[in-house]
């Protein structure tokens, strides 16, 4: 079960720059680690991850294996309209997670 | 002198050196970073300045390590930051992120936590809407190194 955290303000004056914060449970398997065995542990990351707000894109990140287990990334988006913006993390063996927050812009 | 508690520790460490060795990999190097930097920046000159690439200093763990990186700009859409990558010295791959923005957000400004494997150098390079690439470089101490150790 992936767990996520995000933290998007509930409303926001129309032009305000709103901060974004989010947190996906994940491994982040390096792909440079070794077992009690001695056999390497396979490469296991997310490696993108996108946010759209209201269907258009607003940022776009590539993960690379130095990036800590439990991905958190924070950036920031001018607040143009209410709606939604959703936020869709991607990596190796097929993982996909999606989450929504939405925003009232007045 | 020769006591048990000689062979003890001299037999630990054989083992940790050993254990290092064989689970070591190949560490990128500033070679290997400059090359991951040529291939974001190509044959555009890369400056110092705008770039703020905030860490502390003394690590303690490196298994996760805040960092923020901000760009100074007006962030309009004639003048803006397109995109943003840090770069690694030490770590096995010299790439951590690439972030890519645009005038939608409001700020040039990215946190994001890392791991880092060792002591190192660490660069943050911003590409602007003008095609221009402006960077910061910090070099970073840390104590107990990510990425080694087997887990448990």
């Amino acid at each position: 079960m992936v767990r996520t955290l995000i933290n998007v303000p509930k409303t926001a004056k129309k032009g305000e720059i709103i901060a974004i914060k989010t947190l996906i449970s994940h491994e982040m398997e390096t792909g440079f680690r070794h077992d009690n065995m001695g056999k390497a542990i396979p490469r296991d990351i997310i490696s993108l991850f996108v946010c759209t707000y209201n269907g258009q894109e607003i940022f776009r990140a590539e993960l690379h294996p130095a990036i800590a287990a439990n991905p958190f990334i924070a950036f920031s988006t001018v607040a143009t309209a209410s709606g939604t913006l959703e936020f869709k993390w991607t990596g190796d063996n097929g993982f996909s997670a999606t989450e929504q927050a939405t925003i009232t812009v007045e | 002198m020769t006591t048990r508690r000689n062979v003890l520790i001299g037999a630990a460490s054989l083992a940790a050196g050993a254990g290092l060795v064989s689970v070591s990999p190949a560490r990128a190097t500033p070679a290997s970073m400059d090359a991951a930097i040529k291939k974001v920046v190509g044959s555009a000159p890369l400056r110092k300045g705008k770039v703020t690439l905030s860490l502390p200093p003394l690590v303690e763990n490196g298994n996760t390590v805040s960092l923020e990186v901000s760009v100074e700009s007006p962030m309009t859409p004639e003048n803006h930051v397109k995109a943003i990558h840090i770069f690694n010295e030490k770590n096995p791959l010299p790439n951590v992120i690439s972030a890519r923005l645009g005038p939608r957000a409001g700020q040039g400004k990215l946190s994001t936590r890392m791991r880092l494997a060792d002591s190192q150098r660490l660069l943050a390079v911003a590409e602007l809407s003008d095609g221009s690439f402006w960077s910061d470089e910090v070099d970073v101490i840390v104590t107990i190194a990510a990425c080694l150790e087997d887990p448990g």
